[in-house]
Formats: structure tokens, C-alpha cells, sequence
């Protein structure tokens, strides 16, 4: 009788959080609904009072505006799929989020400003272009995995068992230590990298699309880079193992695989893939601060978390949404509904986009590929 | 823990050489790594002992000490005999600072002949002139191996010698580098007692307390400390091992001591010092705030800055004549209490959605929360309503009738923090003990077995978002009225991060650790943007932070100032395995006392 009285009350109690959750979900949902109504109506025919109701001069969007802002939504949502596969086998492997990785893709954009500018000032950046490319990618490459794979010896190896949050908390130190550390050695001027040559950046027509060759450059390397660590996982010895130990890891050890080794191959391939984004994404914005790696890499964790965390096809695909979210959305959605300014608010689009994921399927679009123990 | 797997030497000469390289190569690295961070140059300027000795020096000094120190510690299992320290550690501490000493040779050849500028932004002729004293590499080079050399040695000394001259020798060297250090804070006090005399003896013109004055007090702190030696300790101990009411009377005689103080103290500080403490203030009200979210509750909030701007942007809106949409100029009072009602409302919208997620979800969503605020009160479409980018300027003071609480007296000002401070003290005090602090520590060790012992998680881990998210707005209220404007800049998420440093820094769930935390952190380094008593590390105090964060993360996650249940929770294992180890397990199922081997660990 008495537990049955409890379980009635706790419904009861559950109901108020849960009304509210219900009004959000419905309300965010028939914002984009009627957002992306007075779109449409905009397209069709921009007199009609709907599409006018709160956006008087809102005109739609031509269709190559639309094809651009597709293009750069699938070319950053790349860079974000590149960063966002080291969170997804980590936290596969280890089950938490290495806040730091952020700060590896910093690394590499660094250290490919250092070899770029270097290069552009021998000129071999403009004679030979392709080889300086492959050049400051391998050294971004290396000085990421060595980031990432120091990190995970001095800060989480001696943390393996500790509770949960324990090591994410160590992640937001390291995260931090290293944005500083970048600071004070290379100074917080904005560091701009060379330009880029001009057979290669110029616009290219592919399909109908007007594309730039540098995005084209970022989508091509992303591919390679992604088939590359789909190679890796899924053919070859060490891929099993990571997917062994990401499934469990004391039968694994069981079977003869070094759990040790296996994760810090996990961190090196997560920093490889970060370290090719950082080159990719100093490639296409041209900038690079100390401060780099914050949004990107919680933008990352949001694409992870989008394609299912510990799912690998996943966090691509999740990393290439957000992007195409975050770059669309605001014009197709915040702009009917009035908006001023949208383009300000691309940062928040991508952490209500986490928030909305979180809140409707908690497992993401693929599904999750964790370890039972993690699945708490 | 961590390092079960260490070998253990079988005699005192088989050393494990891999591991002192080991050491002198972090050593090296770390040495090098400062240098081309520029501390110690830009630490150059503050003297320690005036023209002997500078802040600079120091602070690549004690690496090889500290360095030598842990590289000389052997990790002895439980169960195992421990080696007698003796000669080979003082050699280990000596190969240890002689290889950091030489990382330093290498790095001023290398700034000799190389001109790195371009990316290295402290690659310069200063860096040279401070490794090399102005003499040269010849000197340079032999005086850093051999110094360090030394020092390692010292460090592993420490080791060797007998408690007493270690404890002595320990007080002397960092009561004198506080001494120092703190100048600023002593002279102030002095002044405000009239004994000027006093750090015009102790300290020279220029800064830094001259030689005849560190002598002399070093020897004063020498006879101290040899006279108080031990008695420190008990009185700590036989205070942590008072019981039930001896011990909460003896609380209570801290507490009022340390309030006296802090309603005496700023009379007799001066503007600078009462800055200080006011900005120790507003941090101790968040760091309070988030002690009940984080510490008690186990909710990682990573984006707590957003109630902060909650509390700053409302009493903006209400009492600045310069609000942009909506100005009814309210007296901070009635301010105040819609500071409560919209930070309950946004505890309640934030905590909603991520009450029901995963621990590490929660983080990273509450730091999205955290930015999507900042966003929203700097892009234009809510501009016309909160200033956008420009912010709310103007806004009064707190007029009290007597006196006017605002910037420009900080002393004020950190008695309006101070009383906000003692509520917030008092509530989170009642609250650990009542019904729902037990609540929420319950849920903080296992959700579901709290759920199970017919605990209602969702409102009580909503209560403490809700509670949390009000001091920080009361936080966000004062500061907006001392500084009397509000910008979108003022809430970046550094001060989250910040505040997650000080509450773990003095231990989590612990009211007392967390005034310890900001008085510590806060006071002496400073906040994101407020400087500390130490402005020289104004440029690295993030990175002191960053590098704290992981420490104590590393070695003691319970904080400076442990919660006692807390610091159990965290040991668990290790309590367990010193139980087992003494012989008398936990679960009695087993045939009673046999003697435990090194063997035979795998028990269900």
C-alpha cells in the first residue's frame, strides 16, 4: 500500500517538470514552424500578409544565396565532423567529454600559422604550394596528436576510475592551461595566414553550385580525412581494438588487447583529426587566436551529440547538420519571424540546436554506441 | 592509486635511473617553458630582497626545489618496508636540477644564435639578459647548472633531514616570500593602525624588504617557529577531533573572529585593500552559490555566469536612468527583490530542460545556456531592450538613507557584499543540514538510490539550481551597482570557469573551504578582470588557474579545506583497501583475522 502511495505521489510530482518540458518542445517547435511557414510564403509570394506579419521587408532568399549559404554550412559543418569524431571516440572509449579537444584543433591551426607564415616568407608558399600544404599539415598533425596524447597521460590516465565528473572537470583545467599556455608563448594578436593561392581559391562552378575553391579544398580534405579514420577503425587491427575497448574494456584486456595502449591510439587519431580540421579551418577563415578552439570545439560536442555520441558515421553527419543548421537556420527561420541582426545569433542557433537534440532524442539522430556501463 | 605499477629499487643503489631522467626532463621542460612565457622577466621587476634577489628569479628557483622534492618522494605500497632515504636521494635531487639547469644552458644558446622572434613572442635579448645576469653565456650557463644543481639537491633534502629542520626551514623561506609578496596588503594595514615605522624599517624604498630585514625576520619566524613547533598541529587536530557540540562551539568562536575581523578590518584598510575585499566578496556570494549547485547537489553548472548577468542586467534595467526601453529608476531595494523573482524564473527555465540529462550533458548545456544569454544581450534584436553591445550605463548607487553605496567607495561597497555574503553563509549553513541539503548531497552520491529512498530528485536538484542561480544574481546586483555600468563582456564565460576554480580549489560542499578558496584565489590572484594583491601575475594568472584546476583535480580533489563527507566519498577505495589492509573487512563473510598477504588481492 505504502509503496504504491509513493509511486502516485512521485507521478503527481513529475507532472509540473514535465508540463513545462512538454510547453518548451511545442513552443520551439511551432517557432520553426511558423518560421519556416512565412519562409516558404515569402518565397512563393512575398505581398502575402503572412509572410509579412513580422518581417515587413523580408524579400526570401534568391536560390544561389541559398546554394552559398548551403555550401558554407557543409564546409564548416565538415571542419565541426572532424573535431567532433575525437569527442565521439573518446567519449566511446572513456566515456566522458575531453573539454580540452577544442584545444587540440587550436594547436594544430597554430602550429599550421607558424609553418605557413614561415614558408610565406621564403616564398615557397607561393611556388609550391601543394607541398607546403601537405607540409603544415603533417606538422599540424603531429603537434596535435602529441597534444592529445600528453594530455591524456599527465591529466586523465591517473583519473581512469575516479567519478564521473572528476575528469571533465580536469578537462575544463586543461582546456584552459592551454589556451593560456598558447597565449604567453605566441602572444593574443590575431594571427592571419597567408593568403592562399590564386588558381586555388578562386570560384569554381560544380553543378550549379558557385563554390569557392577554398571550401572545396576544406570538403575534399574533410572526405579523405574521414574515409581515412573509417579505414582505420573499421578494417584494420587497431580499429578493432578500439571498438573492442570501447564496448567493454576488461574483456577486452581479457582478449589480449592493451587497454593503455589502445586509448592512447584513441586520443593520438582524435588529435590527427583535429589537427587536420585546425589547418583546414586556417585555411578558410584565416585567422587564428588562442580563443580558437572554444566555440568550435563545444559547436564539436553539440555535432557529437547530434549524430549519437560514440558513433562515428554519426558524428560526420551530426558535424555537417549543425553546420547547415547554423549557417541556414537564422536567415530561414529567425529572419520571417523578425528577427533583426540573425547573423549575431549563429552561436546561439548551434547551442539551441544541442539544446533541442537533448530535449526530443537525448540518443541523437544515429544513436549512441556506447558501452553499457556508460549508457546510465 | 595511480602508480601501483612502480617498481620498487631492491637496494638502496639500484636506483631507478628512467625515472630520474624522467624527472629531469619535466624539470627541464617546465624551467624552459616558463622562461619562454615570460613570467620570469615580467616578474623581474618586483623585488623580493631588494638588489639581491626578484620575484623573477624566485619563481624559477623553487622549480628545481619542488621538482627535486617530488622526484626524490618513493612511492611506498601499503604492506611494503619503505627504503631508507639517504644519499642517493640527495643524488637524485642533484642529477634532477643539474639536467633543468641545463634545459636552461641549451635555451640561452639557443637565444644567442637564433632569432626567433617571429613566433616566439618572448624570445628576446631581455630573456637572454635575465638567464645570463648580464655576463655572458659562459657565466650564465655555469651558474644555473650549479644552482640548480643545488637546489634540486635542497629539495631532495628535505627528504633526508629531520622533520624539525625541514619544518623550520620550510616556515622561514615562505613566511619571508609572503612577507614580501604581500607588501602591498601590510603596508596598508600599517597604515591604518599607525605603525608606518614598521614597513619603513621592513621593506626598502623601492619595493621588497631590504637584507638586514630579511635576516632579522627570518630569524624572528626561525625562534617562532621552533617555540610553536607541533603545537599548530594539535590544535588543529584536537579541533578536528572535537564531536557534536565541543566542536560546534568551538565553530562558532571562529566564525565570530573571523566576522569581528571582517567588520574591523576595512575601517582600517585603505581604498585599494577595501577594493580588494569587495572583489573578494562578489566572488565568495557566486562561489557560494555554486557551491550548493556543484558541491552539495553534484550539478556541474558550467554556465552559472548566466544568472550572474540575470542579477546585473536587472537592476540595471530598474534603477539606471539610461536604460534603453524600460527605465522606472527603482531604489535598489525594490530592485532587488525582482533580482529574486527573475532569477528564480531563469533557474527554473534553465534548470528545466536539463535536469533529467546525464551529469556531463548538463555541463556542456548549461555552459550553452550560459552563452546563449551573453549572446542574446549583445545582438541587436534585443539590444533596443538591454543596450546590446553598449551596455547600461549610469546606474546609481545604493542610497541607504545614511550613506550611498558606490564605486568609488569601496569601502561600502564591501560591507553591501559582506551582508549579502552573511545571508548567503547563513542560508547554505541551515540548508546543508535541513532535509533538503541531506536531499541533495543523497543525490550528489547515487540519483537513483536517492530516488529510491523516496527523495523527489527533480525538485530538489530544481531547488538547487533555483537557490544558487538567486545568489548569483544577488552577486550580479551588487556589481552592477559598483561598478554602475553593464556590458555583455562582463559575463563572458571565464568567470564560470573561474568560480569552478575557486569552489574546487577550497573544497567542494564546504562553506568554509569556499571562503578559504576565494579569499586564496580571488584575493591574492585576482578575479578575470579585478587584479589581485600580486599584479605581477595579472598577465598568467589564467594559466595558474588552468594549471590548478588539474592539481587539484590530480592530487587532492577534496580541496584545500575538505567536507568531510566529501573527501570519504572520494577515498572510498582507499579507506576500503586501509580497512582491508588492518584486517578487518568490511564484509564479514569471510573465516575472521587471517593475516594478509601481498598476494591474493581478488575478492568479490
Amino acid at each position: 500500500m505504502s509503496t504504491h502511495a509513493v509511486s502516485t505521489k512521485s507521478a503527481k510530482r513529475l507532472v509540473s517538470v514535465d508540463r513545462f518540458l512538454t510547453f518548451i518542445r511545442v513552443f520551439l517547435v511551432t517557432m520553426i514552424v511558423i518560421g519556416l511557414l512565412a519562409f516558404v510564403w515569402q518565397q512563393v509570394d512575398a505581398d502575402n500578409p503572412f509572410a509579412r506579419w513580422r518581417n515587413p521587408g523580408a524579400r526570401g532568399l534568391t536560390g544561389d544565396q541559398f546554394k552559398g549559404l548551403l555550401i558554407s554550412g557543409l564546409s564548416q559543418g565538415s571542419m565541426y565532423g572532424l573535431i567532433a569524431l575525437g569527442y565521439s571516440m573518446v567519449y566511446g572509449v572513456l566515456g566522458f567529454i575531453n573539454f580540452a579537444h577544442g584545444e587540440v584543433f587550436m594547436v594544430g591551426a597554430m602550429t599550421g600559422f607558424i609553418a605557413s607564415d614561415k614558408f610565406a616568407a621564403n616564398g615557397m608558399w607561393e611556388s609550391n604550394f601543394l607541398l607546403c600544404l601537405v607540409l603544415i599539415m603533417l606538422m599540424a598533425i603531429f603537434f596535435s596528436t602529441f597534444t592529445a596524447v600528453l594530455m591524456e597521460r599527465v591529466a586523465y590516465r591517473p583519473l581512469r576510475n575516479s567519478p564521473r565528473l572528476i575528469p571533465l572537470i580536469t578537462s575544463i583545467g586543461v582546456s584552459f592551461f592551454i589556451q593560456n599556455l598558447v597565449l604567453g608563448l605566441f602572444g593574443p594578436a590575431t594571427k592571419s595566414y597567408p593568403r592562399l593561392p590564386e588558381w586555388l581559391s578562386k570560384q569554381r562552378s560544380i553543378f550549379t553550385f558557385e563554390i569557392a575553391g577554398t571550401r572545396l579544398l576544406v570538403l575534399v580534405v574533410a572526405a579523405v580525412s574521414m574515409a581515412g579514420l573509417w579505414y582505420v577503425v573499421e578494417r584494420t587491427k587497431t580499429g578493432k581494438a578500439m571498438r573492442a575497448v570501447a564496448e567493454d574494456k576488461e574483456i577486452a584486456s581479457l582478449m589480449g588487447i592493451d587497454v593503455n595502449r589502445t586509448i592512447v591510439t584513441t586520443f593520438a587519431v582524435g588529435g590527427a583529426m583535429a589537427g587536420v580540421g585546425g589547418i583546414l579551418w586556417g585555411l578558410m577563415f584565416r585567422s587564428v587566436t588562442h580563443m580558437t578552439g572554444f566555440l568550435p570545439g563545444v559547436k564539436a560536442f553539440t555535432a557529437a551529440v547530434v549524430g549519437g555520441i560514440g558513433n562515428l558515421g554519426g558524428a560526420m553527419a551530426g558535424g555537417i547538420s549543425l553546420g547547415s543548421a547554423e549557417s541556414i537556420a537564422p536567415l530561414l527561420i529567425l529572419e520571417p519571424l523578425g528577427v533583426p541582426g540573425v547573423s549575431q545569433l549563429k552561436d546561439a542557433v548551434a547551442f539551441t540546436v544541442l539544446v533541442l537534440v537533448l530535449l526530443f532524442k537525448p540518443s541523437g539522430l544515429f544513436g549512441e554506441r556506447l558501452s553499457s556501463e556508460e549508457r546510465a | 592509486m595511480s602508480r601501483v605499477t612502480a617498481t620498487m629499487p631492491s637496494s638502496a643503489i639500484d636506483q631507478d635511473w628512467r625515472r630520474v631522467l624522467r624527472w629531469g626532463l619535466i624539470c627541464g621542460g617546465i624551467l624552459v617553458t616558463l622562461c619562454l612565457v615570460g613570467m620570469p622577466v615580467e616578474l623581474d621587476r618586483r623585488e623580493i630582497i631588494e638588489r639581491y634577489l626578484s620575484l623573477g628569479y624566485v619563481s624559477i628557483l623553487l622549480i628545481p626545489i619542488v621538482i627535486g622534492r617530488v622526484a626524490a618522494t618513493q612511492v611506498v605500497l601499503e604492506g611494503f618496508e619503505s627504503r631508507k632515504q639517504g644519499l642517493f636521494d640527495l643524488v637524485t635531487g642533484l642529477v634532477v636540477g643539474i639536467m633543468g639547469g641545463t634545459c636552461l644552458t641549451l635555451l640561452i644558446v639557443a637565444l644567442d644564435s637564433w632569432n626567433l622572434r617571429d613566433p616566439l613572442l618572448n624570445w628576446s635579448p631581455k630573456l637572454f639578459r635575465f638567464l645570463t645576469y648580464e655576463n655572458g653565456i659562459g657565466f650564465g650557463a655555469m651558474a644555473w647548472i650549479v644552482t640548480c644543481g643545488l637546489l634540486g639537491m635542497v629539495g631532495a633534502a628535505s627528504h633526508v633531514v629531520p622533520a624539525m629542520v625541514r619544518r623550520v626551514s620550510g616556515t622561514v623561506v615562505l613566511s619571508l616570500l609572503s612577507l614580501s609578496v604581500l607588501e602591498g596588503a601590510v603596508d596598508d594595514l600599517s597604515e591604518g593602525f599607525g605603525l608606518e615605522w614598521l614597513t619603513d624599517l621592513l621593506y626598502a624604498k623601492k619595493g621588497g624588504l631590504t637584507l638586514t630585514s630579511t635576516i632579522v625576520a627570518g630569524a624572528v619566524i626561525a625562534v617562532v617557529a621552533v617555540l610553536t613547533s607541533g603545537r599548530v598541529k594539535t590544535l588543529t587536530s584536537s579541533y578536528r577531533e572535537k564531536e557534536g557540540a565541543e566542536r560546534q562551539k568551538a565553530s562558532m568562536i571562529l566564525f565570530v573572529v573571523v566576522a569581528v575581523l571582517c567588520i574591523v578590518l576595512p575601517m582600517f584598510l585603505g581604498k585599494i585593500m577595501n577594493e580588494l575585499l569587495a572583489n573578494v566578496g562578489l566572488f565568495l556570494l557566486l562561489a557560494l552559490g555554486l557551491n550548493i549547485v556543484v558541491g552539495l547537489a553534484g550539478l556541474l553548472d558550467l554556465g552559472y555566469v548566466a544568472f550572474f548577468a540575470v542579477g546585473g542586467y536587472t537592476t540595471a534595467v530598474l534603477t539606471s536612468p539610461n536604460s534603453p526601453f524600460f527605465s522606472p529608476e527603482l531604489h535598489f531595494g525594490f530592485a532587488l527583490v525582482f533580482v529574486v523573482i527573475f532569477a528564480i524564473i531563469i533557474g527554473l527555465v534553465i534548470g528545466a530542460p536539463v535536469i533529467r540529462m546525464r551529469g556531463d550533458y548538463l555541463a556542456i548545456v548549461t555552459l550553452g545556456f550560459g552563452e546563449i544569454i551573453r549572446l542574446l544581450f549583445m545582438s541587436d534584436w534585443l539590444g533596443p531592450y538591454f543596450g546590446g553591445a553598449q551596455g547600461i550605463t549610469n546606474i546609481p548607487g545604493v542610497d541607504l538613507g545614511f550613506a550611498t553605496v558606490k564605486g568609488t567607495d569601496p569601502r561600502s561597497v564591501f560591507y553591501l557584499v559582506l551582508f549579502f555574503c552573511a545571508i548567503a553563509i547563513y542560508v547554505s549553513w541551515r540548508l546543508q543540514a535541513s532535509r533538503l541539503g541531506r536531499a541533495w548531497m543523497a543525490i550528489r552520491e547515487d540519483e537513483q538510490v536517492a530516488e529510491a529512498m523516496g527523495i523527489n530528485t527533480v525538485n530538489s536538484k530544481l531547488m538547487a539550481f533555483v537557490v544558487g542561480a538567486v545568489m548569483a544574481a544577488f552577486s550580479g546586483a551588487v556589481l552592477a551597482a559598483k561598478v554602475g555600468s553593464i556590458f555583455p563582456t562582463s559575463f563572458m564565460i571565464l568567470i564560470s570557469i573561474i568560480i569552478l576554480v575557486v569552489v574546487i580549489v577550497g573544497g567542494m560542499g564546504n562553506i568554509a573551504g569556499v571562503m578559504v578558496g576565494s579569499f586564496v584565489l580571488i584575493g591574492v590572484l585576482g578575479g578575470p578582470k579585478q587584479p589581485g594583491l600580486l599584479q605581477e601575475f595579472q598577465n598568467y594568472k589564467l594559466l595558474i588557474y588552468g594549471m590548478l584546476l588539474v592539481f587539484m583535480m590530480l592530487k587532492r580533489p577534496e580541496g584545500l579545506v575538505p567536507s568531510a563527507r566529501r573527501s570519504r566519498e572520494l577515498h572510498q577505495e582507499e579507506f576500503l583497501q586501509d580497512a582491508w589492509l588492518k584486517g578487518d573487512k568490511p564484509d564479514a563473510d569471510d573465516d575472521g583475522g587471517e593475516t594478509v598477504g601481498d598476494d591474493g588481492g581478488e575478492e568479490e
